[in-house]
């Protein structure tokens, strides 16, 4: 693709984006007197501001890339991601769940297991989640660093250093209040940045009908029926039906319940803004409420992606081919901003790019800096020391932080095999998680020994399934079969993934509930009280009206959610 | 003291909405062939001109009645 050439306008939009959000970080500085205040917000974000940062951490450049580009390649079908992937997570997690990550006065997730389980189970956690926070963002910022040399022709290094030594500055200065405030911004720089581009190219091809006419000639072109694209759940009967090669039940087990629920429940990146909340309602709401945005994101992040390819089909190569010979899907939405966009808009619409790009990257190194400090140093490096020491320590983390994830962003340029590896390895330490968290929070007999040994073997099963299956038409090696013998071909790598958190989830939950039957308990029951369900006196809510309730708000939200699921069936 | 989050929103969405609005009054309208002959900018700029002065007004609010 030509490179599109910015004009005054866009660089001074870009410019005031920056000023801002260095701004933020200089104006909270002051706020920053204890740990506490640095690594936790000091506890006082109220629903709005941590319901939108929950939204915005997860919200980085390869959310926003990738799922335009998955909208191209797979259609309607990718806002599984969202309705079934995230949504009933979001849910769960706020009304089952956060009593006893808030209420149990841990700072961090890795935290709640040691005050659950033990001690090996909180330094297996906290390692594996410090490697992959600073390894993705990273990746996240080679990607972006990568797409701005591509698109605008930016110089790699500049790319690089920019965005790292703005997000380092005013993470250093706020620590997480400067990230969640800025994640905010970012999330309605995102939304209005993105929206115009959805609205012109939606007018472009005629609405949603006309998409849909444009879509149904690719998909039949593809082999498909003419709706597989247009449709979400009507063509998941059978695997060969559908561009994704899933079939409904790996699409619900895999991706709906194992890794939906692992992520969303489970990682600390997300529950550490839900965590900075201000009270215990708030805490519970911060997920529900970012699950009304989160709903409608596909329109903004997936409906980019199709009329992409619709436009590409229909009048002629829009997208540019990639070397493997099929259109570069990632390249949607930076295809869709020059095609539409004049300079002006143009400058707003990759601000948000970026906006997304920082709110990504910030949520890791936050989550980063905590973990290290608390779960890490605090435990077994430098344990008894004086609050400012922690403080100045999370100072120097963000900083160490910040510098892993340059490397790791110069890493993938050079051994990008090695970052994919990595990465599969982690995808095998998070597959089983949620089951862990599942038993150690609503069943007290589970143990120390059962947890750890459980994530253990949950973490293997994954490996030999990844190892001993295959997507179709996959060379054994970083897509499976690497263990010599081959018992399954999976239809598509997504398919084959799904089957992997399946397998790892199954093997941790039975795991954990045998060993934990075999070993004594080192926990009792007092000191299980308000980290275990049964343990834990019921949450009473006076005082408020039905639509401030938790529950009530979850119940909500999954109507909403399956009206959703129904329209676009 | 603590920084109402509303406030730097406001701005920063009411400095946008200007700087849009008035490059959309100004600038050459053959740019906006790609926009389906649209002034997007000019639009768009008073959109988000009208958000930020809603958040600054929300700000406004609540800083007159604290609590």
């Amino acid at each position: 693709m030509h490179q599109i050439q910015l004009g005054a306008i866009d660089y001074a939009i870009l410019i005031v984006y920056f000023a801002f959000v260095l701004g933020i970080g200089w104006v909270l500085r002051r706020q920053v007197k204890s740990s506490e205040d640095f690594f936790q917000s000091g506890r006082s974000m109220p629903t709005w501001i941590a319901g939108l940062a929950f939204l915005s951490a997860n919200l980085g450049a390869q959310e926003v890339i990738g799922m335009a580009a998955s909208g191209a390649k797979y259609g309607i079908m990718t806002s599984h991601f969202y309705w079934v992937g995230a949504i009933p997570a979001m849910v769960f997690v706020g009304v089952f769940m956060m009593p006893f990550y808030y209420g149990s006065r841990a700072r961090s997730v890795p935290e709640y297991l040691r005050l659950r389980f033990d001690e090996k189970t909180r330094g297996f956690n906290a390692i594996t989640f410090a490697l992959m926070t600073v390894l993705s963002s990273g990746i996240s910022m080679y990607a972006l660093a990568k797409l701005l040399e591509l698109v605008l022709g930016w110089n790699f290094h500049t790319s690089v250093v920019l965005s790292a030594v703005i997000v380092l500055v005013y993470i250093f200065l706020g620590g997480l209040t400067s990230a969640i405030y800025n994640e905010v911004l970012q999330f309605f720089l995102i939304v209005l940045g993105f929206l115009p581009l959805v609205l012109l190219g939606l007018k472009d091809v005629g609405g949603w009908s006309g998409l849909t006419a444009k879509l149904e000639t690719v998909s039949t072109g593809a082999g498909y029926s003419a709706g597989a694209m247009t449709h979400s759940w009507q063509h998941l009967g059978s695997a060969s039906a559908n561009p994704m090669g899933v079939e409904w039940f790996g699409m619900v087990m895999g991706l709906g319940f194992v890794l939906s629920f692992g992520y969303w429940c489970t990682d600390f990146l997300v529950i550490q803004r839900a965590m900075a909340a201000e009270s215990m309602t708030a805490a519970r709401r911060t997920p529900l409420f970012a699950a009304i945005p989160k709903m409608v994101f596909p329109a903004l992040v997936i409906l980019p992606g199709m009329i992409a390819i619709a436009l590409h089909h229909s009048s002629g190569g829009l997208i540019p081919i990639g070397s493997d010979g099929l259109p570069n899907y990632n390249l949607a939405i930076p295809v869709l901003l020059a095609h539409y966009l004049p300079s002006g808009l143009l400058g707003l619409g990759l601000t948000a790019l970026m906006a997304s790009f920082m709110s990504g990257m910030a949520g890791n190194v936050t989550a980063f800096n905590t973990v290290w400090t608390y779960d890490i140093y605090q435990s077994y490096i430098r344990p008894g020391q004086s609050d400012k020491h922690y403080l100045r320590m999370g100072h120097t983390a963000t900083v160490v932080g910040i510098f892993l994830s340059v490397l790791a962003a110069y890493a993938t340029t050079r051994f990008n095999n090695i970052m994919d590896m990595l990465q599969l390895v982690f995808a095998f330490v998070n597959a089983p998680l949620f089951a862990t968290f599942l038993l150690g929070m609503f069943w007290r007999r589970s143990t120390g020994h059962g947890a750890f040994f459980g994530l253990l073997i949950g973490t293997l099963a994954a490996a030999a399934h990844h190892g001993l299956t295959l997507p179709l038409g996959g060379m054994a090696g970083i897509k499976g079969g690497f263990l010599g013998t081959v018992v399954h071909t999976y239809p598509s790598e997504m398919a084959q993934n799904f089957w992997t958190a399946i397998v790892a989830w199954t093997c941790c939950f039975t795991a954990t509930i045998l060993i934990s039957l075999l070993t004594r308990r080192t926990k009792s029951d007092e000191e299980l009280t308000g980290l275990v369900h049964s343990l834990t006196p019921r949450i009473v809510e006076t005082g408020l009206a039905w639509h401030q309730r938790p529950a009530a708000l979850g119940v909500v939200v999954l109507g909403l959610t399956l009206v959703l699921n129904i329209i676009f069936w | 003291m603590k920084l109402d989050l509303r406030l730097p929103i406001g701005l920063m969405f009411t400095i946008f909405g200007v700087l849009l609005t008035g490059f959309g009054l100004v600038s050459d309208r053959a740019i906006y062939a790609q926009s389906l002959d649209i002034n997007v900018n000019l639009w768009w700029g008073l959109v988000l001109m009208a958000f930020g002065l809603v958040m600054l007004g929300l700000a406004r609010q609540g800083r007159q009645a604290p609590h």
